[in-house]
């Protein structure tokens, strides 16, 4: 009987709350002006082509290479875990570069191998000492996180082999004093600075909020980002990895009548924070470096994603029609963000492996003194891995995909 | 005195400093947002304190229950047609839908505390096994629920579902209250007090009482124990289903397998610093703690600290009151 009762009212007092919820929706519409931001939204036209270097080396060689059976590349880093699908677009390009070469090459057939670090710090240390124990494999393509990076470069450091990050962008990595650590792209020395002047001067941003998470990739980037930024800046917050609510933070943002967010982190965490931000009534632009700069921010976060740029040390895959069709028939699916990263670095190593590098030692020396272009951009490392020649691009989200605007920060 | 404290403070980076000008200035919306989140941490944390009261064991499978309940609106949602955009629908076709979604969340929570309870804990207690191994067990129950969700859903996150675009209602000191925060608040007491006088009122809030004051003794008194365990459990699945239509209203892309995780052990925290098996305590601590966290990150400065800040004063909590702040037990309650 009593029981009945309490049913009862548990129904009504959902009802009501939801009867409230939604005569809210309907009346409350064009009161949200209080809290809102300065500033609207600046639109920059997407970009529809890039060039590629004319003389870009390709995987597939002269078609003459000869190897033994057990030549095996590696990729180390994140198959699975919260933000896999960065690792995902980075094998599927290694992937691909490795059946063009073996289609190729009828006397090379290179192996291939996974190794998941779910692109955890504290689970790479497993995976990657499997890696160097692993006598076929001579060369490896990862890790692609900053924290898994600094986590286990002693150990690719010990056992001599060669690595190319196609993503780890944290500038301390090369500090390190390690032989063996090659970073494919631009680093967030370089991001940092170029995202701060493309937010002050494209995109108009007089003050600028900056979010950061805890990760070494979020705090090394939210520190060059912030230093660019000058008197731009109005103040910044730090936020943890696996936080999904971020009211507090949204409600300093307000306060600081920020007319931009840079959130320096991933986009686990970045999509529910923008989101939060836009249904808190934020009108402004909302800024991501690379760790966003994925599909899965526009899947999570929705319309709100609508107000979001990225910077990114990555080349835009995608308009690069032969790569991009080429990927697409492999992974059923666009060329992601370090796609393109992860096919060159494998081109970078397997153009070693037919001229004869075919050793640890070998491919090492290889890599230290190439100076080639790929398809994505030139290829020359200084002593500490660094690429010489960086660029960064800038994208936005455009009716619910990331399309490129153009280079930024130069 | 105080104030020249504060200010005497390092302010460097890498020291902790007070900021107390932006307590000040985010005071309010601080309030409203950790009173939103206390009320969701409150009624999960309902569910351990229930089980706790009757069983003595910490169901740490609890978190779990919520997370299924998250997926079941997410499914429910999402079929109809609801998607990571706030819906362009009637007052009347919103309010039905999210009705179905919390109808359906309550059924598949409950379903999953019940399973949980005959799978996992039933044997057990047949065998007399002492009380670590059901905490082992229930920490079992808990992964193994997780990764069979990673393993049909994958590791990423649901991509959101939106229910309806938080509205401004009214404005307290210049801070506003949307509608959004008012429905999670107000549904989730009113479900919290329902529950309340459920335990204090009904003939089966009786026997629970009863059964957790001295089972034996309810048992010669003629209370099925057998039923009163499943009844708890199934009570404890239905708020957690309830407050899983709240959390993934307020956090529409929070569906992810480890998403319950880190949200149960602070509902479990909320439940000790109330005072665990005491249901008003459960309500005091989930709001205390929501508030806590909320001031204590923006007093310390960022958001890295609002666990820190919620454990410490749990920790402190303790040591002064070690039963929690209410404390006595649910068997003992007057309620």
């Amino acid at each position: 009987m009593y029981r009945k009762k309490v049913v009862t009212t548990l129904a009504i007092a959902a009802t009501l709350g939801m009867l409230m919820s939604s005569c809210a929706n309907q009346a409350g519409t064009g009161t949200s002006s209080d809290t809102a931001a300065a500033g609207g939204k600046v639109d920059i036209p997407a970009l529809t082509k890039i060039d590629t270097p004319a003389n870009a080396v390709l995987p597939k060689g002269d078609g003459n290479a000869t190897c033994p059976a057990t030549t095996t590349l590696a990729y180390a880093g994140a198959e699975t875990g919260p933000n896999a699908q960065l690792g995902i677009n980075i094998f599927n390009g290694i992937q691909l570069a490795i059946n063009e070469h073996n289609a190729a090459n009828a006397g090379c057939q290179v192996q291939f191998k996974k190794f998941d670090t779910e692109g955890d710090p504290s689970k790479a240390t497993g995976p990657v000492t499997q890696v160097t124990t692993e006598p076929g494999i001579i060369g490896v393509v990862g890790l692609p996180f900053s924290g898994e990076s600094k986590a286990t470069g002693n150990i690719f450091e010990q056992a001599k082999l060669v690595h190319i990050t196609p993503a780890a962008t944290n500038p301390t990595l090369t500090d390190n004093g390690w032989t063996t650590f090659f970073r494919g792209l631009g680093n967030d020395a370089v991001q940092g600075p170029a995202a701060a002047k493309f937010m002050t001067g494209k995109l108009g941003a007089k003050k600028v909020y900056i979010v950061q998470d805890d990760s070494d990739y979020g705090i090394g980037l939210g520190k060059t980002t912030s230093d660019g930024l000058g008197s731009a800046l109005v103040g910044t917050d730090k936020v943890t990895t696996g936080q999904k609510d971020f009211s507090a933070v949204i409600s300093k943002i307000m306060n600081s009548k920020a007319d931009a967010v840079f959130y320096s982190g991933y986009y686990a965490e970045g999509a529910p924070f923008d989101q939060q931000l836009v249904s808190k009534g934020f009108t402004g632009t909302f800024v991501g470096p690379d760790g966003l700069k994925d599909d899965q921010f526009i899947k999570q976060a929705g319309d709100s994603s609508n107000n979001a740029y990225f910077t990114c040390p990555c080349i835009p895959g995608e308009l690069i029609p032969s790569f991009e069709s080429a990927y697409k028939t492999l992974a059923n699916a666009e060329p992601g963000t370090y796609s393109i990263e992860g096919y060159d670095a494998a081109t970078v190593l397997l153009a070693g492996i037919d001229a004869g590098k075919q050793s640890r030692a070998d491919l090492l020396s290889w890599v230290k003194s190439y100076d080639k272009d790929g398809l994505s951009k030139h290829y020359k490392w200084n002593d500490k891995g660094e690429l010489q020649a960086p660029t960064v691009y800038g994208y936005k989200v455009e009716n619910g995909k990331i399309v490129p605007v153009g280079a930024i920060g130069e | 005195m105080l104030s020249s404290l504060l200010t005497s403070m390092p302010m460097d980076n890498d020291w902790i400093s007070f900021d107390v000008v932006a307590l000040g200035q985010n005071f309010w919306s601080a309030t409203f947002d950790g009173l939103t989140f206390g009320s969701i941490y409150a009624l999960v944390a309902l569910g351990y304190t229930l089980v706790y009261g009757v069983l003595n064991l910490i169901n740490f499978a609890h978190s779990e229950v919520f997370i299924i309940g998250c997926y079941a609106v997410f499914f429910t949602l999402s079929g109809l047609g609801f998607g990571p955009n706030a819906p362009h629908l009637s007052l009347a076709a919103i309010v039905l839908n999210l009705l179905l979604a919390l109808i359906i969340a309550m059924i598949a929570s409950a379903l999953t505390a019940f399973l949980v309870e005959r799978i996992a804990y039933k044997p057990l207690r047949k065998r007399n096994a002492p009380r670590l191994v059901f905490l082992i067990t229930a920490i079992g129950v808990s992964f193994t629920i997780q990764y069979i969700i990673r393993l049909i859903r994958g590791p990423n996150a649901e991509p959101a579902v939106t229910m309806f675009k938080p509205t401004p209602i009214f404005d307290v000191f210049g801070t506003i209250v949307d509608s959004q925060q008012l429905v999670i608040v107000i549904a989730a007491v009113i479900m919290m007090v329902a529950t309340e006088r459920f335990i204090s009122k009904s003939r089966t809030g009786r026997g629970i009482r009863a059964v957790a004051q001295d089972p034996d003794t309810a048992t010669l008194m003629g209370v099925n124990k057998e039923r009163i365990i499943i009844i708890t459990f199934v009570i404890g699945g239905i708020l957690a289903g309830a407050a899983a239509l709240f959390y993934v209203m307020k956090i529409p892309s929070g569906v992810q397998y480890t998403g319950g995780f880190v949200l149960g052990i602070k509902a479990f925290a909320a439940a000790v610093l109330g005072g665990i098996g005491n249901v008003r305590g459960a309500l005091l601590g989930g709001l205390l703690l929501g508030l806590i966290g909320n001031y204590g990150q923006i007093l310390l400065g960022n958001s890295q600290w609002t666990d820190v800040v919620a454990f410490m004063v749990l920790v402190l909590v303790l040591l002064v009151r070690p039963e929690g702040i209410l404390g006595t037990s649910l068997g003992r309650s007057k309620a």
